[in-house]
């Protein structure tokens, strides 16, 4: 157990400290969330109509361009041929790898999302909603982007590749949390939205893990 | 069509079974096509989309096919992660390609039925959207069996992608149902309403069988292409070492 924990530091602080970490994606987050407006328009009732699901979508962004370094800094460092050594089992390790990532970027992203949801024009009412879909979508988005970043360990433009495998697999989050704001802002019931994420967010994290250390071990045979 | 796995795994036998099996299969599927395009263009016009129900007999059989090719993949991909069998290996990397093209016919003739039909190239229809995410996890198979250069390693990457795939397909399809119900009352897809008559059903059902036979073929003569390239390369690989 207190090996599991001494992983997670060690984790959360790779991706907290290296590569600009948090920064990093809030930064993309606030760019991506500024290009909109640019896009569209200034005028708040066009915004308003999009805010909840462009700072919805900003966030799955966002959240895609953090993966490249997940499993990439240990294949590279050789410290993942130690880790698959090790006696804690590949696929704990690779859980432990993507809360990592969670707690490093998915926290601060989540706080994020809110402000710049408010900033396009959304009620402020939705703030908590907001906060919550971010968070419990973010899991979503760390575990079933970990299996796109195990997979193209060691392939040729692996971070475009982890974007192309990645995206499909982000549809049902998406979906579901961007439902749960939607039914939340026009007043209907929007608890089936936020469960339904939870619920793919717990599968994401049940069976994820296991495809990644699938991919790992591939990788480093 | 999915080949007795047990039977056909020795590549000896595979290699002499597909030999006539491919050309077979193939005949037939011209047959089967010629017939089915004839009582397709003979059928009389429905009396509401009029000489566009003729797309269906192309498009359709195409969709049906998507979600198949689909089964067969995963299905060849499992057996080679399992049984590390090379020739399953070689039967997914043959199946990805063929899949993705039946999922584009669905996808451009489609488009091309709903431009007269509903005014538009594309609706965000559940079902349209459900199989536009099919054809893009068919992309991301291809793309990262190219990318990875070592064969064996590559292999088993796309297989454990193509399971990934096969778990979130059903999620991914009632996640953009239950989206579509949320945002729209009704659909725009009328579900065909009453049964359909004989003179379009007979044409579809010989279309269908159409296709699946000419994919049974091209999937074979895919596999044998395979083979044979990986038989070239190991003699290449001896006779460089000679």
């Amino acid at each position: 157990m207190s090996r599991a924990l001494v992983l997670l530091r060690r984790e959360a602080a790779l991706a907290w400290g290296r590569g600009g970490g948090p920064l990093i994606a809030v930064g993309f987050y606030a760019g991506v969330a500024t290009l909109m407006p640019l896009a569209i328009g200034p005028e708040p009732e066009r915004l308003a109509a999009i805010a909840l699901g462009a700072a919805w979508v900003a966030l799955a962004l966002a959240s895609l361009l953090c993966l490249d370094r997940l499993f990439e800094r240990d294949y590279e460092d050789g410290a993942l041929e130690g880790l698959v050594l090790s006696e804690t089992p590949l696929e704990l390790v690779c859980a432990i790898k993507c809360l990592g990532q969670w707690l490093a970027t998915g926290a601060p992203l989540a706080v994020a999302a809110p402000v710049a949801a408010i900033a396009l024009g959304a009620d402020p009412a939705l703030a908590p909603l907001i906060f919550l879909c971010a968070l419990v979508g973010g899991l979503a988005f760390a575990f079933t982007g970990g299996i796109g970043a195990a997979l193209s360990l060691g392939a040729r433009r692996g971070g475009l590749l982890t974007a192309v495998i990645v995206l499909p697999l982000f549809v049902p989050p998406v979906i579901f949390g961007g439902g749960a704001l939607d039914a939340f802002a026009g007043g209907l019931p929007w608890q089936s939205g936020l469960a339904l994420l939870g619920a793919y967010a717990a599968a994401a994290v049940a069976l994820g893990p296991v495809a990644m250390a699938g991919a790992c071990r591939n990788a480093l045979t | 069509m999915i080949p007795a796995p047990a039977f056909l795994s020795n590549p000896e036998r595979f290699m002499s079974f597909s030999r006539w099996a491919a050309p077979l299969f193939g005949v037939i599927a011209i047959g089967l096509g010629l017939a089915g395009l004839w009582l397709g263009f003979t059928a009389p016009e429905d009396y509401q989309q009029g000489d566009t129900v003729r797309i269906m007999f192309i498009h359709v059989p195409a969709a049906w096919l998507a979600m198949f090719v689909y089964a067969c993949l995963a299905v060849a991909s499992f057996l080679s992660l399992v049984f590390r069998h090379v020739l399953a290996d070689a039967a997914a990397a043959a199946a990805a390609p063929l899949g993705a093209g039946f999922t584009f016919l669905a996808l451009v003739t489609g488009s091309l039925w709903g431009r007269p039909m509903w005014g538009a190239w594309w609706v965000w229809d559940a079902r349209l959207t459900s199989v536009l995410i099919l054809f893009l996890i068919y992309l991301a198979y291809i793309a990262l069996r190219g990318a990875i250069d070592d064969e064996t390693k590559a292999g088993r990457a796309s297989a454990i992608l193509a399971l990934v795939g096969a778990v979130n397909l059903p999620v991914i399809h009632y996640s953009v149902e239950w989206w579509n119900s949320l945002h729209q009352g009704a659909s725009v897809l009328r579900e065909g309403g009453p049964a359909m008559p004989p003179v379009f059903l007979v044409p579809l059902l010989l279309m269908a069988l159409a296709y699946t036979s000419a994919f049974g073929s091209l999937w074979l003569v895919r596999i044998r292409g395979e083979v044979w390239r990986r038989r070239a390369e190991a003699a290449a690989l001896r006779a460089a070492r000679a």
